[in-house]
């Protein structure tokens, strides 16, 4: 298989198996963690309440473990995504590596190995801690999710090597891309409805910062002062009311909530519009009828306004706007799928070619 | 290679090289210390409280509340100077594909990288100071991108009908 079709082919598959995943967390584990945080916050006030600094830094310590269990699927999600991006992109520009088509194939495994070994790595780090580690502060997920990163960043070095070669006049490389000259329709949506989406997450950031950022900075700040101050009333109470303390820390929670909902909506919408505009350079390797693939790009976009304007719903209409969320998730995973089976068979094809050829 | 096209990904490139320049720096020499900085002020200011000191409890407050500002936005820069520079790349695969004149594609392109360069700047200048200055320079390259992309959406729509 070339190194543009492994690329495409392990892009599509990591950007799929990233948002499964990205799904799966946001159903099981995302709000039930945010509840223990919660709890454990309300602990701390407790332990304020009743006078014990030394419960303070338990309950604390128990916050930490539970922001890193979700920092690592947070990130394990991302990463996988990503890499499937760069994947993406790094097929579109092949025809300009200046390398022999085999030195580029071990280039695109080596890259797509590490692309698989840092997100898997990162997401077990919370369940392998130090295990068997022969280092006091790093455990074997960590070295392994960094051995990961180190491959990605020597592929990438070794793809910059080609481009270098072929600004230089080397041209061992094949015909020149294709990609960058398909003009029909499923590609044309694809790169303005992307843009469009970008265009959106740009806008509905800018109008986040200009006049929400610094309000949650300040609520965020003013809340915890005044969970604080109602811990330390009930201080000199022989058995402390912590209702006061309860309710802060909800709306505390409420800020947290109302933060992540539009950090997500925004980078979700701008990332699809990405994948969109990426999506777009590898329709003439989809081998499916034109009418399959414009269904596929429409099911796509669809999707991606869905899922980030029902995010931002979610405070307002809870649950349902939750469950549209995740639906418009599921469509671009079922977009990708169609695209990806496409690609495959694709291959099928010129296998096929290969062999009627021999 | 038309000059708008060069001067996109050339830009793109040279901007995804400072942006993970920048986030190697922060990790090695700013990262773990301002986690810890955050999560131990914020664990203090609880454990003051409970010790009775109201006065240290709403200084470590003070200290978690301006180290959190900080991390948010030297995060925020990494991942938008990368995330531009990716779009600086890619618009540049495709940028033949508009159907506008060179002047005008070349004119949108400086508006992307010019705006790519400056927006997340002013974010990051925030960090030193959080008067009008770096907020400004933040709006206008936000601006430039803004400006930028609704040019560039309905052009690339607009090769349909030709």
């Amino acid at each position: 298989m070339s190194a543009r079709r492994l690329l495409i082919i392990g892009g599509l598959a990591l950007v799929v198996a990233g948002m499964i995943f990205g799904d799966m967390f946001a159903v099981f584990v995302l709000h039930q963690n945010a509840n223990r945080i919660g709890e454990a916050l309300m602990a701390a006030c407790a332990a304020v309440a009743t006078k014990d600094p030394a419960s303070v830094t338990g309950h604390f310590s128990n916050i930490g473990s539970l922001l890193e269990n979700r920092g690592t699927k947070v990130d394990a999600h991302v990463h996988a995504i990503d890499f499937g991006y760069l994947a993406l992109l790094l097929a579109i520009i092949q025809p300009y590596v200046a390398f022999s088509e085999r030195t580029r194939g071990r280039l695109a495994k080596l890259f797509l190995g590490g692309a698989v070994m840092l997100p898997v790595s990162v997401f077990l780090i919370h369940y392998v801690g130090l295990s068997y580690s022969p280092l006091s502060a790093i455990g074997w997920s960590s070295i392994l999710a960094d051995l990961g990163g180190l491959m990605v960043i020597v592929a990438c070095l070794g793809v910059l090597a080609g481009l270098w070669r072929y600004a230089r006049g080397s041209r061992e490389t094949t015909s020149a891309s294709g990609a960058t000259r398909d003009q029909n329709w499923t590609s044309r949506a694809l790169l303005s409805g992307g843009t469009l989406l970008i265009l959106a997450g740009f806008l509905h950031g800018a109008y986040y910062a200009v006049f929400d950022l610094r309000s949650h900075e300040t609520q965020d700040q003013v809340a915890l002062e005044t969970m604080i101050n109602a811990s330390v009333a009930q201080q000199n109470s022989a058995s402390p009311n912590m209702r006061d303390a309860r309710v802060v820390v909800e709306g505390y929670g409420m800020i947290q909530a109302e933060k992540a909902v539009n950090i997500a909506a925004h980078s979700h919408i701008i990332e699809f519009g990405l994948l969109a505009i990426l999506l777009a350079f590898i329709q003439q390797y989809v081998f499916l009828s034109e009418r399959w693939k414009r269904r596929w790009a429409a099911v796509m976009l669809i999707g991606s306004v869905m899922l980030p304007v029902f995010v931002l719903l979610e405070l307002q209409f809870g649950l349902i706007a939750g469950g549209i969320a995740d639906a418009g998730g599921l469509l671009v995973i079922i977009a990708l799928i169609g695209m990806l089976v496409g690609a495959l068979r694709y291959i099928g094809q010129v296998d096929a070619r290969k062999g009627a050829g021999a | 290679m038309s000059g708008s096209r060069r001067l996109l990904i050339t830009g793109g490139v040279a901007l995804a090289v400072w942006g993970m320049g920048f986030g190697l720096y922060y990790a090695l020499f700013a990262e773990h210390q301002t986690l810890d900085k955050i999560g131990g002020s914020l664990a203090a200011s609880f454990r003051d409280a409970a010790a009775g000191d109201l006065i240290g409890s709403r200084a470590s407050l003070q200290t978690y509340a301006d180290t959190q500002f900080d991390y948010v936005r030297s995060v925020d820069v990494h991942s938008h100077w990368i995330g531009l520079a990716m779009l600086l790349i890619v618009f540049g695969v495709a940028f033949d594909r508009i159907r506008l004149d060179e002047s005008r594609k070349l004119l949108l392109a400086w508006s992307l990288v010019v705006g790519s360069v400056t927006f997340p700047l002013g974010v990051i200048l925030q960090t030193l100071d959080r008067g009008i200055m770096p907020q400004a320079i933040a709006a206008v390259g936000a601006g430039l991108v803004i400006i930028a992309l609704a040019a560039i959406a309905p052009g690339f729509a607009r090769t349909e009908r030709n």
